[in-house]
Order: C-alpha cells, then structure tokens, then sequence
C-alpha cells in the first residue's frame, strides 16, 4: 500500500525513507554551509568598523597670537584617517578658549543631552543648544537643561607656536 | 480585439496567470467589508511608489559624502522631474506612515487581531517598526546639515542601550565620527536590509490575509470563539461570500488611486523639502529637526524629566514594540466590536491625544533657545539712551532675550517678561540674575555692577502702566 509519498510503495520502503532522510539532511547540512561561508565575511564587512582601531592624530588648528586670552573661538580641523570620498564630512570643529598665555582648552561642539551643535555666545559667555536648550557655562559645566554632563574636552597642546587638538570619537554619552 | 484576446488567451495558457491567480483573486470575501479595509492596501500601494521613485533617484543619486548633497540640489533643481520625483518620494512616505497609523489602529479597534489572525497583527507590528526605520533613514540621506546632526543624534541615542550603546553608536557611524562609510551605510540600511525585510514580511503579511480571510466587521455581542471561529466564517463565507476581485477590490483600486493622486499632486503643487545647507560639521548654526513624524518624540526627549531620560529612551520603544506584540497573546477571543471594548477605545484615544500634543508642542519647541533674537525696537524699550537702553542692549547680549520674551520678542523657554516690573521688586531681580534658577544659569561671574544696575533698570521698566 502507498503511503501517497512517490516511491515509498516499492520494496526496500525502509531503505527508501532512510535515503530519502539522508539527502533532506544533506540538502541542509549544504545550504547550511553555503550560507555560513557567504554569511561569514558579510556579517564581518557589517561590523568591520567595530573591529578598526580608533586611531588619534594632533591636528594644528592654529596659531597661538590667533586667539585672544579670554576668548572661545571655534577650530576646525581634519579627522584622524578621513576617506578619500569623505568630502566636507572628514572636517569637524571644535570651541577652543584661551585661559592664559598657554592654557588652552578644547571643547566638544556635541551637546551632552543628544549630541547636537552647541553655539558660543561671546558676551554672555554660554554655549546653547538649538534643540532641546541645553545651557553650559564657559567651563563646559551645565549651567541649565537637559544635559547630563558637562561638554567634553579635547586634549590640546601647544608646539613651535601652534596650538594642536588631538582628534577624538564623536563623544557618545554611554550607560554602564 | 479579436486578435489581443486569442494573444492573451496563448500567453495566459502558456504562463498559467488565470489559473494561478484566478483563485486567489476571487477569493470570497466577507460581503460587509467595505471602505474601512483599504487602509492596507493603500499602504501597500504607497510602498510600491516609493520603490518606484527610489529607483529612479537611484540613477542620479550618489551615496556618498561628497556627492550626495550636491546630486540631490541637481535632483531637485536641475534634472527633468526631479523635483516631481522627490516630492512624490517624500509626501509617499508620509502617507505610507500616516496609512499603515491608520490601518493599525482600525485592525485594532475592530478587534482583527484576535484568533486566527493573530500572525497577520505581529507581522503588521514588524512592518511598522521597519516603515519608522526606513522613513527616517531616508530623512538622513538628504545628507545636508539636518541629516548629518541627525546621525550624531541617533548615535547619541543609541549611546545609551546600557553595555552596548558605545558598540552600536560606532556601528552606525560605521566608525568613531561621521566618516566616509556613515551615508553609504545608511543608504544600504534605506534601498536594501529594510526593503528586503519589507518585501519579506508584506509577502508573509498577504499570504496570511489569503489563508485566513478578510476579518468580516465585527458586531456587538458576536465574540470570537476559537472553537467555533473557523466552522462559522467559513460558512459565513459559503452563504454570503463575494469575491475579493472585483466586487471589493474595486474599493482599495478606487481608494489606491486616490492616495497616489494626491501623492503626486502634493509632489507638484507643494514639493518636496528644500535642503538645508551643506553637511559640513563644522557649520554650527545648524538647528536640526526631525521629520513630521518624529518630531512628538523629539518633543518628549525635551519635556521628559532628565532623571527618566534615558530608561525613556531605551526603554520607551522597547515597551511600545512589546505591548503591541503581546496584543494577540493576551486578548485574542471574546469581543471584537468596539462598542463593547472601551478600553481599547480609550487606549486608541490616548495614543493619538498623546502624540498630538506633544507633536504641537515640537512644532512649536518652546524649550529651544529663539536664535533669531534681534535688538528690541525703540517702540518696546521705550527709549534710545540712558540705563534702561543699555539694559535692553544687555538683555540680548547676556542672551537673556534667546530664552525670555518681551512684548511678543524673544524665546519662549523662560517666563515671559514682558510685565516682570509689576511682580518682581529690585532685590528678587538681583537674586535671580546672580544665582540662576531652574534652568536658568547664574551670572554672578559674567556681570559687572553697573551693568547688573542697567539691566535691572531695564526689566524694571517693564510694567503695564
């Protein structure tokens, strides 16, 4: 009697499902494998750039007679390792104030809360966020709003006359 | 004719189309479903214009940071139907958000969801999550100064998954800042991962529709029984069905139509957004906003307490995604009409309540600072010398005019002042100015005497008389 599954009805029916049971599984086990070895390098292409070291490089953003002693101007520099079709993109800036002779300080233009562009005003000596009106003093500390911590700073240095800021990541406000 | 018809009559023998199709084209449908069951298909033909139209940007577009802005400014201004297209492009994807919105919440609030159709709701879900995520991945390929603040935006939001944010805000850089990699990565995300899930889960979301039939309308006092449910539509359906094709279809055709219509006249007649300026990060005067459909939440981030800032951010979508993914899990017999479900009604009511108010409120974004802020006008000050001048010259320079108003000028993020003199005696002003407030910086370090006297001579001299 047949079973409705074509060939199950001849002898060896046994014989016949166990094949046929091994050549489902063979069909898998090959799929399986095709997969794996087109999944394996597409999944690493993916996530390639969390595997690339972060790599830092001082970038000269000027003189130091450029900047005035009580000042927060802002610089603009080049990040570490731009691409060579990154266009506008691999440029970044950065507030730069001038606290004596040689003390400089570089802050992050990302705001805290969610990482939009802070904005100096010279007179009232603030920065501002546009969205959601985070407010820091001339420090970097919160003076008002949303943001969780105080801006980031750029290492900075000064060589033969010229201030450098060392490039950094976008500064992301993690949770641990 | 004669001719075509024996034509099609050859191809159709050949290819089999009729005799595949045929069946599944007449399928019987409920006869009491009517214009309320467009809402899906509609989105579904929104979705085909958007694949249209995106491949046809496709051939002019250039993905990557250094050309992108510039292709998309010949797209819209130079290149024939350009700008038509990208218009149908954009209003496409707001009615394709707005009707699947819509087709939700009709599936919901008529209790579709509930046994068999289960699968068809969460596939729903998935879809609208996927239709959020490429909507907003498209916003970003504009890739002008909004679009690129907007990356450092979702980076940052992404910073806080607790352990893993900093990993995921770097994949989606696709690198420790913006880079050359972050558009095309985006890119790939919008025009293949999400189509293809898109594709994947509407084919999966049909087939479902097919195998358990169009939810007839339900009636009050008519629960769904899982035991019953399947002997009874199906008979249902023997003794009143009518075929899906065309005595219903004519309805999602009719309404179909009439979306794309108004698609391409939004796209003629009003266009698609203008590109903000170029993506240079170092241009700072940026004040990057969402989409229509994004900008309640944006709204919510600013008027959330800062303490439940960040379990809102994780947590708030993660609860949205479970509680509409448990739906079926946990009501999925009994009632389906909504007159004998309330709560549904109310939960409905409250989403939409919810997201209008906060979407007024990002329209209007009291919270941000008013960067547009000028000198008042003599007419206002009510004089051009003496201390109260120089009060209303300090007042925009210590950039007390960005957050408070004055007669109608100025920001809407601090009290308006326009009367302050009437309320406030000279020691309180003087207090406030030098301590701050709530969220209001202290100036004691940034005010000299005299001009601390000028201001308050200025905000005193503000009274109704």
């Amino acid at each position: 009697m047949s079973s409705g599954v074509p060939g199950s009805g001849h002898s060896g029916g046994a014989e016949e499902l166990r094949r046929r049971d091994f050549l489902t599984r063979l069909c898998l086990g090959l799929s399986l494998f095709a997969g794996l070895i087109v999944a394996v390098p597409f999944v690493g292409f993916l996530i390639a750039p969390l595997l690339e070291r972060v790599v830092q490089v001082w970038r000269p953003v000027g003189t130091v007679d450029q900047f005035a002693v009580g000042t927060t101007s802002k610089v603009a520099f080049v990040d570490s390792s731009p691409l060579p079709w990154a266009g506008v993109v691999a440029r970044t800036a950065a507030w730069l104030r001038r606290d004596g002779p040689a003390q400089f300080v570089a802050f992050s233009v990302n705001c805290t809360h969610l990482g939009c562009p802070v904005r100096w005003l010279q007179d009232a000596e603030l920065f501002l966020c546009p969205c959601h009106g985070g407010v820091y003093y001339k420090d970097g500390t919160v003076a008002a709003g949303p943001p969780p911590r105080p801006l980031p700073r750029y290492p900075v240095r000064v060589r033969s006359g010229q201030v450098e800021i060392l490039t950094s990541p976008l500064p992301v406000t993690t949770v641990r | 004719m004669d001719r075509l018809r024996r034509a099609w009559e050859v191809l159709d023998d050949r290819l089999g189309v009729s005799k595949t199709l045929g069946p599944v084209l007449r399928h019987p449908v409920p006869p009491s479903a009517r214009w309320y069951y467009v809402l899906g298909s509609a989105t579904l033909f929104a979705f085909i214009v958007q694949v249209v139209t995106g491949i046809a940007l496709a051939l002019m577009y250039i993905p990557s940071t250094n050309n992108a802005y510039q292709t998309l400014q010949f797209i819209t201004h130079d290149a024939p139907f350009g700008r038509v297209l990208r218009g149908i492009h954009y209003w496409g994807a707001s009615a394709m958000i707005l009707l699947i919105g819509l087709h939700m919440a009709r599936v919901f609030l008529m209790g579709a969801y509930k046994y068999p159709r289960e699968a068809n709701w969460l596939t729903g879900v998935v879809l609208f999550m996927v239709t959020i995520v490429i909507a907003f991945t498209g916003q970003l390929l504009r890739w002008d100064q909004t679009a690129v603040w907007t990356v450092a935006v979702t980076a940052e939001q992404a910073g806080r998954i607790p352990f893993i944010g900093g990993a995921v805000a770097h994949f989606l850089l696709a690198g420790d800042t913006w880079s050359g990699e972050t558009l095309s990565r985006f890119y790939a995300f919008h025009v293949f991962f999400i189509p293809a899930i898109i594709f994947i889960f509407v084919g999966v979301h049909l087939w479902l529709v097919l195998h358990h039939g169009i939810s007839e309308p339900p009636v009050a006092g008519r629960p769904v029984d899982p035991k019953t449910y399947r002997t009874w539509y199906h008979a249902m359906l023997e003794r009143e069905g009518r075929p899906f094709w065309p005595d219903a279809a004519w309805r999602d055709v009719a309404f179909g139509v009439g979306i794309i219509t108004a698609i391409v006249l939004l796209a003629v007649i009003v266009g698609p957004p203008e590109l903000d300026r170029p993506p240079d990060p170092t241009l700072l005067n940026a004040d990057p906003r969402p989409d229509w459909y994004l900008l309640w939440y944006f709204a919510a981030l600013a008027l959330i307490p800062p303490k439940l800032e960040n379990a809102f951010m994780i947590f708030g979508p993660l609860l949205a995604a479970v509680v509409l993914l448990v739906i079926p899990f946990v009501s999925n017999r009994g009632e389906r009409s909504s007159s004998r479900r309330p709560w549904a009604v109310a939960s409905v009511g409250v989403v939409c309540l919810m997201i209008a108010t906060l979407w007024i409120a990002g329209v209007r974004a009291p919270w941000s600072p008013d960067f547009s802020a000028r000198l008042l006008p003599e007419q206002v000050v009510g004089t051009a010398s003496g201390p109260v001048a120089v009060g209303a010259r300090l007042f925009l320079d210590k950039g007390c005019e960005y957050c408070h108003t004055v007669a109608g000028h100025g920001g809407k993020r601090g009290p308006d002042l326009t009367y302050v003199g009437d309320r406030l005696s000279v020691d309180q002003m003087t207090w406030r100015i030098l301590n701050g407030g709530t969220n209001m910086p202290a100036f004691a370090n940034n005010i000299t005497p005299q001009q601390l006297n000028d201001l308050i001579a200025f905000l005193k001299s503000r009274t109704r008389r």
